[in-house]
């Protein structure tokens, strides 16, 4: 057994710094690259890629990446564990078996955890008595269940920790949950076993600290951001984790970034509920136990984590198709800007009204005054320029279409001074919505197979 | 004596749903007996009339000096359902800094305190 294994956050979205992970593969010693790839629109996304084309659906980005790095990653013996398969892991695993093969790799063994996706067997899991009910509203499924676009499980670690065992050098999973990603290689390589709670809770929060990437070591750092050195060249976290549970925060020496007990503090307050009740598969953590030491430069203990037993219950994530959303943006100058704008708004409202169309919602915002703030922002005396940022809300796409034609005319028959209409008429984009559901563990089984070149 | 929340603490927020959570952290140590004490669910609901339109939940996590506030409706519906620029509340935490709390002299940091 190692005494301390060192894994990589490689990526905190679909879409994060691409130099991110050959950076963590290059720049020092680490045992596993983990790569965080799916957000809950993600999943519908990938769906509809997947009806189009049977071969695609999983996170093409991580195609050419691992073309890239293979040879690295081969030669050092790192490890790489990733959700980017979405909704066709086995694709995605075909996809770079083929450049193993370009590369002239034998012998590389790559794991597939499957069996998230529940999407086709959808009816047959609620007539077998999981009804699926929303978690958050309590409603019942039967209302959407012809719009459902995707229907995925999250799995937790347990599945990656078997393909780990059974020699996966490369492990590519549907929906996992991020934390699961980064706990799998201490399960696997320090034995520790599904009942551990106290240390599956342990290296849950190392996932937590790493799941979104570069936030952790620098990144939309609130407290000070202006002493974190060298953003451009920022260091992703690095979890150095070791048998007893204890877990070192830390990045690559000469990186750039900061890792403090204040940037990991606000990485574990993100995207959280009740801190003593963090529910994963694996285990449920508590956060009101952790506690944090500086241990050097850029090197943060965490420590005294307890956990409890998991519950009966995966977590469900479905999307559905609710309508569709456009919004439109046009800029205006002093003099009165913001009156302006406001009085654009206003002929803009009431030509849709004369138009007959019916939304939702109509929101206005005034970019440069209250877009993030809302009623909490501080009404300006002057400002130089603001942009009126108008959009709507409605079941119908003809309605949100029109509504679309309706920006540009302002330029030329609303108040003066106005610009910015670069872009072209706004296009309506579908609402993908989010169903949370509760399914019991017995209804479905993670998949698990290891190929080998 | 008013002290602003941005010179006693940092803060991060984010989105699950049509929920924000923005978590409040104290700057030093010393901070956090004011956070937990003037902070309240109550006090956030107020500073955040308007903008979050359901409950404000609140929770306590004294070993990393620091709170965790739920503010309910508070994206215009979340997600891709939402219209506002700052659907996933990114922005909230520093909204949150906004506020000032009216503190008690015997609670002011940095006053000595008399035994």
């Amino acid at each position: 057994m190692k005494g301390c294994v060192r894994i990589a956050s490689g990526q905190g979205f679909w879409g994060d710094l691409l130099s991110a992970p050959r950076d963590q593969v290059r720049r020092g010693p680490i045992d596993y690259l983990v790569m965080d790839y799916l957000a809950e629109v993600t999943m519908s996304i990938l769906q509809k890629q997947k009806r189009k084309d049977p071969s695609l659906g999983y996170a093409r980005d991580l195609v050419p990446l691992m073309d890239e790095l293979l040879p690295l990653l081969v030669e050092k013996g790192i490890r790489v564990i990733t959700n980017g398969g979405g909704v066709n892991p086995a694709a995605c695993r075909d996809a770079i078996f083929a450049s193993a093969a370009r590369h002239g790799i034998r012998g590389l063994a790559i794991g597939v955890v499957t069996g998230d996706d529940i999407l086709p067997r959808l009816r047959d899991i609620r007539s077998q008595g999981a009804p699926l009910a929303n978690m958050e509203t309590g409603e019942d499924l039967s209302g959407v269940m012809d719009r459902v676009l995707s229907a995925n499980v999250y799995f937790g670690a347990a599945p990656i920790v078997r393909a780990l065992r059974e020699g996966a050098q490369i492990v590519i999973t549907g929906r996992t949950t991020d934390t699961g990603l980064t706990l799998a290689p201490m399960m696997f390589e320090f034995g520790w076993r599904e009942t551990d709670w106290d240390l599956l809770a342990a290296g849950t929060i190392a996932g937590h600290i790493l799941e979104c990437g570069a936030q952790s070591s620098g990144g939309n750092f609130s407290a000070d951001w202006r002493s974190v050195p060298d953003l451009a060249h920022v260091g992703f976290p690095i979890a150095e984790a070791t048998a007893g549970g204890d877990v070192v925060i830390t990045k690559h020496e000469g990186s750039g970034g900061l890792v403090s007990v204040q940037t990991v503090k606000e990485q574990l307050l993100y995207e959280i509920g009740n801190p003593a009740e963090y529910i994963t598969p694996d285990c449920i953590a508590d956060f009101t136990t952790i506690r944090l030491d500086a241990e050097g430069p850029d090197r943060v203990r965490v420590s005294g984590v307890r956990g409890r037993p998991a519950t009966t219950s995966y977590k469900v994530s479905m999307s559905y198709l609710d309508g569709y959303t456009a919004i439109g943006t046009l800029t205006y100058a002093w003099p009165d800007a913001l009156d302006k704008a406001r009085a654009a708004d206003g002929i803009l409202r009431r030509r849709l009204s004369d138009l007959g169309l019916a939304f939702e919602e109509i929101r206005t915002e005034f970019v440069g005054y209250d877009s993030c703030h809302g009623p909490l922002a501080v009404a300006p005396d002057e400002i130089n320029e603001v942009v009126l940022r108008i959009g709507v809300r409605g079941k119908e796409m003809d309605a949100v279409e029109r509504f679309g034609r309706e920006i540009a005319p302002l330029i030329l028959t609303g108040p003066p001074s106005v610009t910015g209409f670069a872009g072209g008429r706004p296009r309506p984009s579908e609402v993908i919505a989010y169903w949370p559901a509760l399914i019991p563990r017995t209804a479905v089984t993670p998949e698990v197979a290891v190929r080998t070149t | 004596m008013k002290i602003r929340l941005l010179d006693i603490a940092h803060a991060r927020s984010g989105d699950k749903g049509d929920t924000a959570n923005v978590g409040v952290i104290a700057r030093r140590d010393e901070y956090y007996p004011l956070l937990a004490k003037y902070l309240t669910a109550e006090r956030v609901r107020a500073h955040f009339a308007g903008l979050v339109l359901g409950r404000v939940e609140r929770y306590e996590l004294p070993n990393l000096g620091a709170l965790n506030f739920l503010l309910h409706e508070a994206l215009g519906g979340g997600g891709t359902r939402s219209l506002k620029n700052d659907a996933q509340g990114k922005t909230l935490a520093s909204a949150m800094l906004r506020m000032e709390l009216d503190i008690d002299d015997n609670d002011s940091p940095g006053r000595e305190r008399h035994v």
